[in-house]
């Protein structure tokens, strides 16, 4: 189990009523960048938040930010490669905050392999465990949850990396591509049980992880922005949105053009 | 052990809230509730027929034990009158079962659909409790199984602190395993009621004090949307039973399909699905013109004969029902007011309700007198239930005067009940039961269950643990 005794808003209680419902939201991977942006952001529209990250320091520093206000939010510090905790984890989650409405999975981590002419398993392997295993260990529990439950939202955010494979970064490509087809999948599951699965497909995001990305990064926008972008979707229980909106069509005709072409390519 | 993680209601669709649940019909799966919750680190609740309007049968992400499919009736003896029952069983099952015999529930509540031990853990009243107090005061005896482990019998002469205590207890205490009651001997399957109008609040409270003693049962309509000298303004109905040989036929009348609603409207109409042509009607202005017919329609002074079945189970004449106020279903507001200061009380509650533009659409008063049970809600005096519908747009503005209502509530010596009530918070809860009591309560709470494993949503909200 990992250390759990980290924030617990003192002296609050994520209580709900009829007349102040409580949303939950479970943000995984909240430390930093977009996970923290968003959590910011729920935080303001009123949600009780649960903090997972394995960033323990950073999660603490956010979590007592956001309980000096009105807000109520626990932290969980958690490598969510820690496939065996997630169980019990989620459980105690649950507890904390008297249910579960929202989960968003954005931890994820890019290691370029530094050329188009360089290898590196072990970095690749670190991504799909990461970006792809991760969420499924997260999501299969509270996928059944949800299903059993006849109600709520999961949201994950992919990347435009995972709309094609491109000689810069294959491992990276690989791990979204396999968390984009996973959530569709579960969007045709749970969808039936009323259950809203979003994929979100972020462009180039000012975060500690663009710093590491290779290459130009033309678009980039910051995360606040897409923080409010990915709101407005989970509000209008959308399927599948870009960030910035304009990365649909850029990636419409990216996913287009044929393989002779994309093959002489070095992007 | 076999959970199921579900999305559990109120009675009123206002409040929603995951949970494992676990069905419960025998004292093992009582003992292995208790040995999973203090395994996995969860809290548990039991929940009858989740027909409470606020959060008294939820448990937000903890274990629900659903007690309803442990609902046999075990022993009923129609010379003495006394029943033993499981705790799943409904007033309905109870009712159906004893007044064929020519007996009657002493206390129901206006459902049939509640369990006995949630009418026990709310300790419920109906429209006699300003004679036959709650129906706690007909328990003869009820085991139970603590959090403990133990497992206790109780009646008022043996563990009576726990007696009294879990009776009112919300469940808080341990869960009852079995009940057993003593029924009211009755000599007809017809009860006369007689109607008549009031003008106004003064004459409401009156007419239910002075007429209480009169009648075996009272209650009161208010047209909540009425204001001005007509404020408070509404129908009392009051009923006796009928004495023995009153009813020459009373063989027939017994018989149970004298005593069951009618499932049709005008004997067409199913009525299962009333509710949706309900629904136009289910906002302020529909509800002003309800009210307002039924108070001209209630103008009629009359007498009449009713079944047992149709004279108590209002709530239950249109099933669904609740589902006709919409989306962000419905509350219920209940202050209990000593007679004194009911009037007062009243006056600005409804007053301060047609400000806000938030007139609650269903009102009804009731006579009641005090009793010993520990968490009571009962005082001598009256009570008025006012059915509020909550939208996404009016919770807000709802909630503040809420509070506003439960402050002149306990500043003029009123308390509530925690079937009913989902907004009073843990301070107001704290003000009208009175340290002493809940101290006691915290004691015997710290007794019976030193590790914390009884824990509902609203014991959460109204002991702020």
């Amino acid at each position: 189990m990992t250390d759990q005794t980290a924030s617990q808003p003192t002296g609050k209680l994520a209580l709900a009523t009829p007349l102040n419902p409580r949303r939950r939201a479970l943000v995984i991977g909240a430390s930093e960048g977009m996970g923290a942006a968003l959590a910011r952001k729920l935080a303001k529209e009123g949600y009780v938040l649960a903090l997972v990250s394995r960033q323990k320091d950073k999660l603490q520093a956010l979590c007592n930010e956001l309980n000096t206000k009105e807000t109520i939010a626990f932290s969980y510090p958690h490598d969510v490669t820690k496939y065996n905790e997630v169980p019990s984890l989620l459980q105690k989650i649950v507890a904390d905050l008297g249910g579960l409405d929202t989960v968003i999975f954005l931890a994820g981590v890019n290691f370029p392999p530094g050329g188009v002419d360089k290898y590196n398993f072990e970095n690749d392997k670190k991504m799909v465990e990461v970006n792809l295993i991760g969420a499924m260990a997260w999501l299969t529990p509270i996928a059944e949850m949800f299903q059993n439950a006849k109600a709520g939202q999961i949201v994950g955010i992919g990347s435009v990396a995972g709309d094609r494979g491109r000689v810069g970064n294959p491992g990276y490509n690989t791990s979204k591509a396999g968390f984009a087809t996973y959530l569709e999948a579960l969007r045709n599951r749970l969808t039936r049980h009323d259950v809203n699965v979003l994929t979100v497909k972020p462009g180039f995001v000012k975060t500690e992880m663009l710093k590491a990305a290779q290459g130009g990064t033309p678009f980039a926008i910051e995360p606040e922005k897409a923080a409010d972008d990915i709101y407005k979707a989970m509000q209008k229980r959308k399927q599948m949105i870009y960030t910035p909106f304009f990365w649909r069509y850029i990636m419409f005709i990216i996913q287009h053009i044929p393989s002779f072409i994309f093959r002489k390519l070095s992007f | 052990m076999q959970t199921k993680f579900t999305q559990l209601e109120n009675f009123g669709h206002s409040l929603r809230a995951g949970a494992y649940v676990i069905q419960a019909r025998t004292k093992d799966d009582v003992h292995s509730a208790f040995k999973l919750a203090k395994e996995k680190n969860l809290t548990v609740t039991a929940r009858g027929a989740g027909r409470s309007y606020n959060d008294a049968s939820l448990n937000g992400g903890g274990i629900v034990l659903d007690m309803s499919a442990w609902n046999l009736i075990k022993e009923w003896n129609p010379h003495t009158g006394q029943v033993r029952c499981e705790p799943g069983v409904t007033l309905e099952q109870l009712w159906q079962k004893v007044e064929p015999d020519g007996w009657w529930p002493p206390v129901v509540s206006g459902t049939m659909k509640t369990t006995l031990g949630g009418c026990l853990s709310a300790n419920i009243h109906g429209k006699n409790n300003f004679q036959m107090g709650p129906i706690g005061e007909h328990v003869l005896e009820f085991t139970a199984i603590l959090p403990t482990g133990a497992e206790i019998t109780c009646s008022p002469k043996l563990n009576a602190d726990l007696f009294y205590g879990m009776i009112s207890g919300l469940g808080m205490l341990g869960i009852f395993t079995s009940i057993t009651l003593q029924m009211k001997r009755i000599y007809s399957g017809l009860l006369t009621v007689d109607a008549f109008p009031i003008k106004n609040l003064h004459s409401h409270l009156l007419a239910l004090q002075e007429n209480a003693p009169k009648y075996d049962y009272i209650v009161g309509w208010l047209d909540t949307t009425a204001n001005g000298s007509s404020l408070g303004r509404g129908q009392i109905h009051g009923a006796k039973y009928l004495h023995e040989g009153e009813d020459k036929n009373s063989a027939e009348t017994f018989k149970l399909k004298n005593q069951t609603l009618p499932s049709t409207i005008f004997g067409v109409f199913p009525k299962s699905i009333l509710h949706i042509f309900m629904k136009p009607f289910v906002n302020n202005l529909g509800v002003w013109g309800v009210n307002t017919a039924k108070f001209i329609a209630s103008l009629r002074k009359h007498s009449f004969k009713e079944s047992h079945g149709a004279f108590h189970f209002l709530l239950d004449y249109v099933p669904n029902w609740e589902r006709s106020f919409g989306q962000g279903g419905l509350i219920q507001y209940q202050s209990f007011l000593p007679k004194e200061t009911a009037e007062f009380v009243w006056t600005q509650i409804l007053k301060l309700s047609h400000k806000n533009n938030l007139p609650a659409y269903l009102g009804v008063t009731k006579r009641h007198r005090p009793d010993k049970f520990l968490l009571s809600h009962a005082v001598d005096g009256f009570s008025l239930a006012l059915d509020f519908k909550v939208t996404d747009k009016n919770r807000k503005k709802m909630y503040a005067m809420l509070q506003e209502f439960d402050k002149i509530v306990v500043a003029n010596g009123g308390r509530f009940y925690f079937a009913k009530n989902s907004e009073t918070t843990a301070e107001t809860a704290k003000i009208f039961y009175g340290e002493e009591t809940v101290e006691k309560f915290r004691k015997l709470k710290k007794r019976c269950d030193p590790h914390g494993l009884l824990e509902s949503d609203l014991y959460r909200r109204i002991f702020n643990a």
